[in-house]
């Protein structure tokens, strides 16, 4: 799942919970599925490493990154 | 002596001594050199050549464009239009002409780039490729930005610096082209060709910094539109200015006045990604407790209920008991007793209602208001205990 898709489901849950008409059992359901993503997101926020790279296409046309200065 | 070439027929010149001889007058009497005139009888030659002459109200020059040098010039001007031309002055010697060869052109004000940009825009316009429903919506959180610029170019630092102060978790892929000059669109169409083949990058952002018109025009480029508009990557447009419009800029996904502003367009800042989990989070919350708040005050709200209905439950019973206990004590016996009137019992209680109950010599108990009283069977009679001879 992508980091947009769960941030858009995040905010389904947000809405959902919202509802008054939702079985109680459903609602813990979903605040748990919510804290799972949360914390799915929070995790891809601090992993990426955010390098400078230089694409470099070969002769075969396989492509490779190359560190930047 | 006559012996100077041209003095005499026998040192006449050959023709085409005598043209090249002029030729080399020429082209050594006059460097390169601007002339401005109205153009006539413009011909494009099929081997790519345009040939014009440049006029005005006393005279007139031949003018050539070499195929090489219409690749520098963004269009072919009209008839009649004035311009400047930048060229060399010769003679054709095959044909005895004075020629200019052109090597630069320019109309006057916007001119010849404009007329080349009106005339791309409105191919690709009528093409659809810059109808603004084509635009591609671009990520919010791209994971991986890729920058078609010149490597060593300031847009690419300008480009880096706003996305690290933004959000140093985004990583760059930077692919390097030629931003200016005649290798330019064919670099850049290499550059994406690169981009889409390799597809890795969330979006992508094309440009340079400033320049001038000619340094900005491979991005009026009709193959580098086309490239652009074929991206599988949202690309977003970032060339010079905020007051450069370029063809690229309108084929693009998003144009950007500057590569900085590409940048912010491109990628979120981290803090607000953060800030925007952390109030889902307490959102998620919020909606949880609320929940749990609702639930305990429809318990309670029940119990209440149930226990008001239990009272009164039981002051209804009790109200009944009441009522039933009113209607026992009219039947009890102890009120009969009261009045005078005396039970029989055996020995186990049973009550002696008749006379054959009573056994001739056997005890029994007499119930009367205020005890009771031991007493055993003399005689049984069938005639009624009322009788007042007995009283």
């Amino acid at each position: 799942m992508s980091f947009e898709q769960t941030l858009a489901r995040l905010e389904q849950i947000a809405s959902s919970l919202d509802r008054d008409d939702l079985p109680l059992e459903e609602a813990l359901r979903l605040f748990e599925e919510g804290v799972a993503k949360l914390r799915e997101a929070n995790t891809a926020l601090g992993e990426a490493e955010g390098k400078v790279q230089r694409l470099i296409e070969g002769a075969s046309g396989v492509f490779a990154l190359e560190e930047e200065a | 002596m006559f012996d100077a070439p041209g003095s005499s027929p026998d040192q006449a010149f050959g023709v085409g001594e005598l043209t090249t001889l002029v030729k080399q007058a020429l082209e050594g009497g006059f460097p390169p050199l601007w002339v401005k005139g109205e153009v006539s009888g413009f011909k494009r030659h099929t081997n790519g050549h345009w040939y014009f002459s440049l006029k005005d109200a006393s005279g007139q020059l031949p003018c050539v464009v070499w195929a090489r040098d219409t690749r520098r010039i963004p269009a072919p001007p009209d008839e009649g239009m004035a311009v400047f031309a930048r060229g060399q002055l010769t003679v054709y010697p095959a044909q005895g002409k004075l020629q200019f060869m052109v090597d630069a052109l320019e109309a006057e004000g916007e001119g010849l780039w404009k007329k080349a940009f009106d005339a791309l825009k409105a191919k690709l316009d009528a093409e659809g490729l810059t109808d603004p429903a084509r635009k591609r919506r671009l990520p919010c959180f791209p994971r991986t930005v890729a920058v078609i610029t010149s490597l060593d170019g300031a847009a690419r630092r300008d480009i880096e610096a706003v996305i690290r102060r933004r959000h140093p978790g985004v990583h760059l892929v930077l692919i390097g082209a030629v931003v200016q000059g005649e290798g330019a669109p064919a670099s850049l169409v290499a550059a994406l060709d690169r981009l889409a083949r390799w597809g890795g990058a969330d979006v992508a952002i094309i440009g340079r910094g400033g320049g001038s018109r000619e340094d900005l025009w491979c991005f009026n480029d009709e193959s580098v539109a086309r490239a652009i508009a074929a991206s599988p990557v949202p690309v977003i447009s970032a060339v010079g200015h905020e007051i450069d419009v370029t063809i690229a800029d309108l084929v693009a996904d998003l144009r950007a006045a500057t590569p900085s502003v590409a940048a912010e367009h491109a990628v979120p800042i981290l803090a607000e990604v953060q800030e925007h989990l952390r109030r889902l989070g307490g959102r998620l919350a919020d909606a949880l407790e609320d929940r749990v708040v609702a639930e305990r005050r429809s318990l309670t709200t029940q119990l209440e209920r149930f226990t008001l209905r239990a009272t009164r439950m039981v002051e209804r019973r009790r109200a009944r008991v009441q009522q039933v206990a009113g209607r026992l004590e009219a039947l009890s016996p102890v009120a009969t007793l009261s009045r005078g009137f005396t039970v029989a019992r055996d020995a186990e209680g049973r009550t002696l209602a008749t006379r054959s109950a009573f056994a001739v010599g056997a005890t029994f108990d007499l119930l009367v208001q205020d005890g009771r009283v031991r007493a055993r069977t003399e005689s049984v009679h069938a005639d009624a205990p009322h009788l007042p001879s007995r009283a």
